[in-house]
């Protein structure tokens, strides 16, 4: 056993162990930052994956950004929902939640099911990409590539997630107005 | 080398934890991470077969658009939580069952 292999290990539980306390947990703010941390998990899973430039986004994007965004929200959205929804009744398996649960993990076994049929470590497609050596390895700098390949090959897509971004900014901002004078 | 089957079994295990997130939380907010969730298991999934990818990078370059998505979706949604609640003062998924005042 390779020490990458003994790290993804160590973060796949650390991913997997903290979504489900995110599911499970009672305290709400306590399951935001749980979030944080499979988030954090994820992006060294990334690097793992050898897509290291991608580890970078999701820290900046998901926990600079998108985190700061749910726990503002979660603050503006006042004390008195707070505690309205701790007092509820939030254990992990109780009556109305095992609909929810038996879906869950049925579908967890249809898909490891369908994983273990797939077998993706000898499909052909992957194994011609490593005869052919079009297989990242660990030594190789993909940024310039990334770049490059991001201003050629998918500069239709990249300039549409643009004017969508844009679009989905001037859409937040007009619903979050404070008063509304139409 | 880090087997590709590993990877998706931990992207599998991550999605349908948050499939459960989704269908048990009463909280709009806690709805919206369990879909972040579900986002980032799919991202998993194309970084971890992008590694086969060297010359088009096509799996992280749509991993990096499918984060950028995910944000702009994630903007418009708290927006619209924080009107819900203007409105409702409540933002249980349950009780919002109003289609005009």
């Amino acid at each position: 056993m390779t020490m990458a292999q003994i790290l993804f290990y160590l973060m796949g539980f650390i991913a997997l162990a903290s979504a489900v306390f995110v599911a499970a947990s009672k305290n709400l703010v306590r399951s935001v930052f749980m979030f944080f941390v499979t988030l954090l998990a994820l992006a060294g899973l990334y690097v793992l994956a050898l897509a290291d430039f991608i580890a970078i986004t999701q820290i900046v994007v998901y926990v600079g950004g998108i985190l700061v965004l749910i726990l503002f929200a979660f603050m503006l959205s006042g004390k008195e929902t707070l505690a309205n929804l701790q007092q509820q009744n939030n254990r992990f398996i109780s009556i109305s939640k095992l609909p929810a649960l038996l879906l869950a993990v049925l579908f967890f076994i249809v898909m490891l099911n369908m994983i273990i049929k797939l077998d993706a470590d000898n499909l052909i497609w992957i194994k011609k990409a490593v005869e052919r050596k079009q297989a990242v390895n660990p030594g190789s700098v993909m940024v310039n590539n990334i770049g490059i390949n991001l201003m050629s090959t998918y500069l239709l897509p990249f300039e549409a997630i643009s004017i969508l971004l844009m679009m989905a900014l001037v859409g937040a901002a007009h619903l979050s107005r404070k008063e509304r004078t139409l | 080398m880090i087997s590709l089957t590993d990877f998706l079994v931990v992207s599998a295990g991550l999605f349908c934890t948050g499939l459960f997130i989704i269908l048990t939380k009463r909280n709009a907010i806690q709805v919206l991470i369990g879909i972040e969730m579900m986002l980032n298991a799919a991202i998993l999934n194309l970084v971890a077969f992008g590694k086969y990818d060297r010359v088009n990078n096509g799996g992280q370059l749509f991993a990096l658009f499918a984060i950028v998505l995910a944000a702009a979706t994630t903007a418009v949604a708290l927006a619209i939580i924080l009107n819900v609640y203007k409105k409702y003062k409540t933002i249980d998924p349950g009780k919002i069952d109003g289609l005009k005042d």
